[in-house]
């Protein structure tokens, strides 16, 4: 397996190439060592923040902005954005509510204060 | 006539740290004023994280980010006059606004210009074609999905891959519209490199470069596009054209700061930053007038806006205490392969060090910055990529500012 990605860490984005196995990973085409870890980790076990939005029912055409308080693995982006979008909450909501709970280990929560 | 100490125009990200910071600095009686209904401006609808890493250490939202700095102009009984829109700032100070209760002057010892920067339209494009629905600055689509919850679309062309087109791609694509293609005209993305990973890469969606839209189809809605290849020119070469069906347009053509209130009140301006000419102060020619945040110079991130207001608060703050501090100053220019460099003239001895903040003109490998006065060094530094997207700066020590004749000049060399 080789995998080609843009490391993202600082401005410089080495092209890094990922070769090898699971627990074998090796990294090349990076310049210093935290190039390395994000190659590893974005082949090994990629995750991302979501931020989205939640419709705020018992308030006229307003939405609050949601994210997921830890990343969650890349390959549940669609499933966690399709139970964000069945979710409804009612004002009034402040930043860090908990909005969904258990959601890959963690939870979706407020990033907007909605009085 | 009302009479304030400071009076801010604008309540967004550059308002809200200057209004705090000119409080901080010993001046209490501190006004905001914004056109919308609640501060935070343009960070209200960046609903993406990855604000706040640098200036407060953490990774936050647009609207998390704006919510600690309005707590911190609550916690000060800041006064902030909501949905009331400023038609004029005189050159002496005399701030003319509007909201529902009529008229209002505001007679200010200082004032601060903070009104941000608008969007690029199609009108500013020349695109030729019909004028159907469907075509949207990015960021009109971003507010009418993150704030209003309408979704703009479900096919998408995007037109332009500065970082709000970026995130625009993936804000439609996790809301389950399909982007065909995100079309840029230069030969190189004007977007941070992570959100060329984390917004195209991760939804396989392919960046044309040096590619535009030649031309918009469609009646009453939005049809497709035509997009073509464009030559060193940034003409079309006839023979790429093809057809994309899409039902939406989204263009992220670039930012102009949003100065009609500085020109009126006769302050210099930039010709390439579009923002006013300031000392390391944040002041403009006009005595007692500040400026700060993308008003100034577009930004690619908001913890340096948040910097360089509190630097023109502090500088409001100081000139509402001590008077006027316009004395010598030393003109600042950028050379060669350097765009821009801000402030355009700082004080022959400022006292403190001074930062220089600065783009490069094209994306650039390994290079030596170095601001130097005559044949002296005044501060230099080792990039190993620049690029027209990423602010760089350089930092003057204060004991370099000795005996001093000239210009200050920044170049660039690659190594």
């Amino acid at each position: 397996m080789e995998r080609k990605l843009t490391c993202i860490i600082c401005p410089r984005g080495c092209q890094l190439t990922v070769s090898g196995e699971a627990d074998n990973l090796t990294v090349t085409g990076h310049a210093c060592p935290r190039g390395q870890v994000y190659g590893i980790n974005e082949v090994s076990n990629p995750v991302r923040t979501i931020t989205s939005i939640v419709r705020v029912a018992n308030r006229e055409d307003t939405m609050v902005s949601v994210k997921t308080a830890q990343p969650v693995p890349k390959g549940a982006i669609f499933e966690v954005m399709s139970l964000i979008r069945n979710t409804t909450v009612n004002a009034p909501v402040k930043i860090g509510d908990v909005i969904i709970d258990s959601v890959y280990g963690t939870q979706v929560i407020a990033t907007k204060n909605i009085d | 006539m009302l009479n304030h100490d400071i009076v801010i125009v604008g309540g967004g990200p550059a308002g809200m740290a200057a209004a705090v910071a000119a409080y901080d600095n010993g001046v209490k009686d501190v006004v905001i004023l914004d056109r919308d209904d609640d501060l935070g401006g343009i960070l209200r609808q960046c609903i993406h994280n990855g604000f706040g890493l640098h200036k407060l250490g953490e990774e936050l939202t647009g609207p998390e980010y704006a919510a600690v700095y309005k707590a911190k102009v609550e916690e000060r009984g800041i006064t902030v006059y909501k949905n009331t829109m400023v038609l004029d700032v005189s050159k002496d100070r005399v701030v003319t606004a509007t909201n529902r209760d009529g008229i209002m002057q505001i007679q200010a010892k200082a004032v601060v210009l903070a009104m941000g920067c608008r969007e690029r339209s199609r009108g500013a494009l020349n695109t030729p074609g019909t004028r159907p629905a469907g075509v949207y600055s990015a960021g009109t689509a971003q507010k009418l999905i993150n704030c209003e919850g309408y979704m703009v679309g479900k096919k998408v062309v995007i037109l332009g891959s500065g970082d709000i087109g970026l995130i625009m791609a993936r804000r439609m694509s996790l809301e389950g519209a399909k982007v065909e293609a995100v079309c840029e005209i230069m030969p190189y993305s004007g977007g941070l490199t992570r959100n060329i990973v984390q917004c195209l890469e991760d939804f396989d969606i392919p960046l044309y470069l040096s590619t535009t839209v030649a031309q918009i189809h469609g009646q009453k809605r939005l049809e497709g596009v035509t997009i073509a290849q464009v030559d060193e020119n940034r003409n079309v070469i006839e023979e790429t054209k093809r057809f994309i069906e899409c039902d939406t347009l989204l263009l992220s053509v670039g930012l102009i700061p949003e100065n009609e209130l500085t020109v009126q009140a006769g302050i210099s301006m930039d010709r390439i930053t579009s923002g006013a000419m300031v000392d390391e102060n944040c002041e403009t020619d006009a005595e007692g007038i500040f400026a700060c945040g993308n008003v100034l110079h577009v930004h690619d991130l908001v913890d340096y806006v948040s910097d360089e207001a509190e630097r023109a608060g502090k500088g409001a703050a100081n000139y509402v205490k001590n008077g006027s501090n316009k004395t010598e100053y030393i003109p600042v220019k950028a050379v060669g392969g350097v765009r821009y460099v801000m402030p355009q003239h700082i004080h022959a001895q400022p006292g403190e060090e001074v930062s220089l903040f600065m783009r490069v003109g094209q994306p650039y490998g390994k290079v030596r910055l170095t601001a130097k006065c005559g044949d002296k060094v005044m501060a230099q530094a080792v990039k190993l990529k620049v690029a027209p997207g990423e602010m760089e700066k350089l930092v003057i020590k204060t004991d370099k500012f000795a005996d001093l004749t000239g210009e200050i000049t920044v170049t660039l060399e690659e190594m």
